[in-house]
């Protein structure tokens, strides 16, 4: 029994591995076309990775990208296509950061009343393409990428001045949120930074995607309605309650992944709030599998990439372009899809061959004591 | 004319695949016409004059005769008239009546295997390949492809064919290899061997003696369905009787809408075997999934354990006491990507040992798979493994033990054998009836008349979704059956009269 694991594991760890160190090949090809030194780039940005302030920028970044990627990744584990995350994301942290401008509770209510108000929200918006999809049939992928689109016109009417927008300075936002709302994070001194407080959530999220997933019920029907819909509606498995609810979970999940920025350090919402994240989610929880685990170390290499190539810029004798990072990151995300088949596909292969192989030589044993009695 | 015959897992479609040129040898040769020869892709294979027919046909429903038979190979005799006298030929010289222009939507199970013959005969084949072609027959059908068949012989070419029917096996062979566990264990020769014979060759050992055993039919009734009619769902019907109509005129009549089941009326009483026989395609698919669930019923009620559960859900019916083996164990039985205790679990999840409450259990679903391999002798490694790396067989005894183990009242069981050797369909047969000694009540829809006759306690036969005939399955012929499932008798089917009944034009 212990082959087979060490297979299963072989091959989860196959995959990213092929990925990852083809896509650093190409990129070096792609260097080396531009007439740049193919490997001095990973140098440099190793060495920025080793700074205490650019650790705390990574940890930061990668909170959110985890929590947006849990979220895609649910999706994925049933076969649901959430490119809405984006939207989700967004006006969720929009409409959190406007409660927080209005309602002033003490901190043990303020707190759990704002994280609750951006799952709601993005649950809501995910839920219209829920909804759509179970009684219209209509695609959630194209529902979700509409829906991006109106999220964007919404919150554009909602920050305008006469609804809640507040200038400051010259940003237009939602005015500061009420300091009971804000979550203190881990100050690690001047030159270095906070980490959020809400890096913490990102973790007991994953915790929790881990446990739902493999050790509930409901985990395990929304596991088989993505592994088999066929099988899943046989075993007694709703199918549309099953996409209505894992839409409104994951939409939940997509609007608090803009929280550990919003209540750990912005306390306002603006136009200058990072936008994509949805999307770069998306390729995460492709590399990471799905997988609680790997969409952490993922979430932290794009974090990694992220925070680590503005100074390549800056670094002297020769500058480098920090979009290598970029095309590392689109690199990545190709090669993941086309390695992950291939691995599954020779692992599916393999296994049929051990298990042909094991038993035959269970049959040659068997034969082979019959001739001797 | 060749037959390979072998237990499920015995490597009887890896070899085929090895001729076919779709997986390569890691040892050993091949030779064609005293050539040895290595194949790459089936394309090699093609170029030598091997052709193989698959069990699933591989036809593009929408276009016609013509144009699947030249998709791939326009190269050939191009896509037009050329063609079209090429497959004539063809069909007039080996009788294969084979219509170019017909729709392949338009054609049964029986035309739709003459087609794939044809397509590997229009590519040169000299020696065809036919993976159970039998499987989706009913006997008057098996019959004409052996005429086919006969004359392909005739013609020069070789066949090699296929089977778990020994019947058949030893009626239309020359030659017949038995291979066990991946090795050759001996060929006979038809007129020297006896099914029986061949059965213990491929199971390696003495058979148990499979059918007749003392009615346990009792007057309890544990399912009882009454006018149950379900619409087809948008589309054209795939019945045998649809006759090819001009394009455009899809919906058989303005406002009326096709019935897949038709008023369909029976009971199953506790420790009673119901056998359903139909050809494929005439509402057996639907009648199994509004009795599980998956489709709801339009009119007619479904009373289980004198309850009325037609409302009822999927999940609530199987918890309430349905065991189902699903007609295609990788659609609906299985998660095949899943390892073996996570099958176990699945259809049951709400179950112990799968389940606490709301928590799953895997330490007691993992023990319990363990149990069930064991009990049903499931041959793996383990419980790790993925439910696709087993064979079929293996697949269906994991599903049949996972069934039993939750003690149903009434068990839904299609095609419970099928693809299934000897040696496994013996103890799938004595599981059913063990569980039928003891109150159980199964629908049993089978395309092996033999399994249906020697099962069931009463026997049905479907035809266009209604349920055209009874018969007792103590005296009933597997070709008197035929002829019903075929549309051509009907009522009760008494032995001695439905004898001389004409059946060829049945088709």
């Amino acid at each position: 029994m212990k082959k087979f694991d060490k297979e299963r594991l072989l091959l989860a760890v196959a995959g990213p591995v092929i990925a990852l160190v083809s896509a650093i090949l190409l990129t070096s090809i792609v260097l080396i076309a531009s007439g740049k030194n193919p490997f001095e780039p990973y140098r440099l940005m190793l060495e920025q990775a080793g700074f205490a302030d650019v650790q705390v920028l990574i940890v930061n970044q990668a909170s959110l990208y985890y929590i947006a990627a849990l979220a895609v990744a649910l999706g994925f584990r049933m076969n649901l296509f959430n490119i809405g995350v984006d939207g989700q994301y967004r006006l969720g942290a929009m409409m959190t950061a406007v409660v927080g401008a209005h309602v002033s509770l003490p901190s043990f209510l303020q707190v759990p009343l704002l994280l609750l108000v951006g799952a709601l929200t993005g649950a809501m918006w995910a839920g219209i393409a829920g909804i759509l999809k179970v009684t219209r049939g209509v695609s959630e992928v194209v529902a979700t990428i509409m829906l991006n689109a109106i999220a964007t016109s919404l919150i554009g009417y909602l920050t305008l001045r006469e609804n809640f927008g507040v200038l400051l300075g010259d940003n237009v936002t939602t005015g500061v949120m009420k300091e009971s709302g804000w979550v203190p994070g881990i100050d690690l001194g001047q030159d270095v930074g906070e980490i959020y407080g809400l890096v913490f959530l990102a973790v007991a999220l994953g915790i929790g995607y881990w446990i739902i997933l493999n050790r509930t019920r409901f985990g395990f029907d929304l596991r088989a309605t993505g592994e088999s819909e066929t099988a899943a509606a046989a075993s007694g498995v709703n199918a549309k309650r099953m996409v209505l609810t894992a839409m409104l979970i994951s939409g939940g999940v997509a609007g608090i992944s803009g929280l550990p920025l919003l209540l750990g350090d912005a306390h306002t919402y603006s136009l200058s709030f990072p936008a994509g994240l949805g999307f770069t989610a998306i390729g995460i929880a492709l590399l990471g599998r799905n997988n609680p685990g790997g969409i952490a170390l993922a979430a932290l290499l794009w974090a990694f990439l992220d925070k680590t190539s503005p100074a390549l810029d800056y670094a002297s004798p020769v500058a480098y372009e920090k979009e290598i990072a970029t095309i590392m990151q689109g690199l990545i995300v190709f090669a993941v899809v086309i390695s992950y088949e291939a691995v599954r596909q020779w692992g599916l292969r393999r296994q049929q061959k051990l298990v042909g192989a094991e038993l035959a030589a269970a049959a040659n044993n068997n034969a082979n004591k019959e001739v001797a009695a | 004319m060749h037959a390979l015959v072998g237990e499920n897992g015995a490597g009887k479609s890896t070899l085929m695949k090895i001729l076919y040129g779709m997986q390569k040898p890691d040892e050993g040769t091949i030779t064609v016409d005293g050539e040895q020869v290595s194949f790459s892709s089936p394309a090699d294979a093609i170029t030598r004059g091997i052709g193989m027919v698959h069990q699933h046909f591989m036809l593009a429903d929408n276009l016609t005769v013509l144009e699947n038979v030249v998709l791939g190979s326009e190269k050939l005799h191009g896509i037009g008239a050329g063609a079209r006298r090429k497959i004539k030929e063809i069909s007039d010289r080996y009788g294969l009546g084979v219509r170019p222009d017909a729709l392949v939507e338009d054609l049964g199970v029986a035309d739709r295997q003459r087609v794939e013959i044809l397509k590997v005969l229009f590519r040169g084949a000299r020696t065809l390949i036919l993976d159970e072609p039998t499987a989706v027959l009913v006997p008057q059908e098996v019959a004409a492809l052996f005429a086919n068949l006969r004359e392909l012989k005739s013609e020069g070419l070789s066949v090699i064919f296929i089977s778990h029917k020994l019947g058949e096996v030893l009626s239309v062979a020359d030659e017949i290899t038995v291979i066990r566990r991946g090795t050759t264990v001996g060929t006979a020769v038809p007129a020297e061997t006896t099914p029986r014979q061949l059965a213990e060759m491929m199971v390696g050992s003495e058979l148990p003696t499979p059918e007749t055993a003392e009615s346990t039919v009792t007057d309890q009734p544990v399912i009882t369905v009454e006018n149950l009619t379900v619409h087809a769902s948008g589309g054209a019907s795939l019945g045998p009787e649809a006759e090819p109509v001009g394009p455009g005129s899809l919906v058989e009549a303005a406002g009326e809408v096709k019935k897949v089941l038709d008023g369909v009326t029976f009971t199953i009483h506790a420790g009673e075997v119901m056998g359903i026989a139909g050809v494929e395609g005439n509402g057996q698919t639907e009648l199994i999934d509004a009795l599980i669930g998956t489709k709801n019923a339009d009119s007619g009620t479904i009373a289980f354990l004198g309850e009325d559960i037609t409302p009822w859900p999927t999940r609530k019916r199987r918890e309430s006491g349905v065991g189902y083996i699903p007609e295609d164990r990788h659609r609906q039985g299985l998660l095949l990507e899943a390892p073996l205790w996570e099958n176990r679990i699945l259809g049951h999840v709400t179950e112990a040992p799968n389940a606490k409450g709301f928590w799953l259990n895997p330490k007691g679903a993992q023990d319990d798979t363990r149990r069930i391999v064991e009990e049903y002798d499931v041959r793996t490694p383990g419980i790790d493994v993925t439910a696709a790396s087993l064979s079929g067989g293996n697949q269906q005894k994991l599903i049949v033990g996972r069934e039993m183990s939750h003690n149903p009242k009434f068990l839904i069981a299609a095609h419970p054998t099928r693809g299934v050797d000897v040696g496994a369909q013996a103890q799938i047969w004595d599981r059913i009836r063990e569980a039928r000694r003891e109150g159980l009540a199964v629908l049993l829809i089978s395309a092996d008349l033999d399994e249906l006759i020697g099962l069931s306690d009463t026997l049905r036969v479907i035809y266009d979704g209604r349920l055209v005939a009874d018969a007792d399955p103590a005296t009933v012929t597997p070709e008197e059956l035929g002829s019903a499932m075929t549309g051509a008798a009907s009522g009760h089917l008494e032995h001695v009269e439905e004898e001389a009944a004409p059946e060829d034009e049945a088709r």
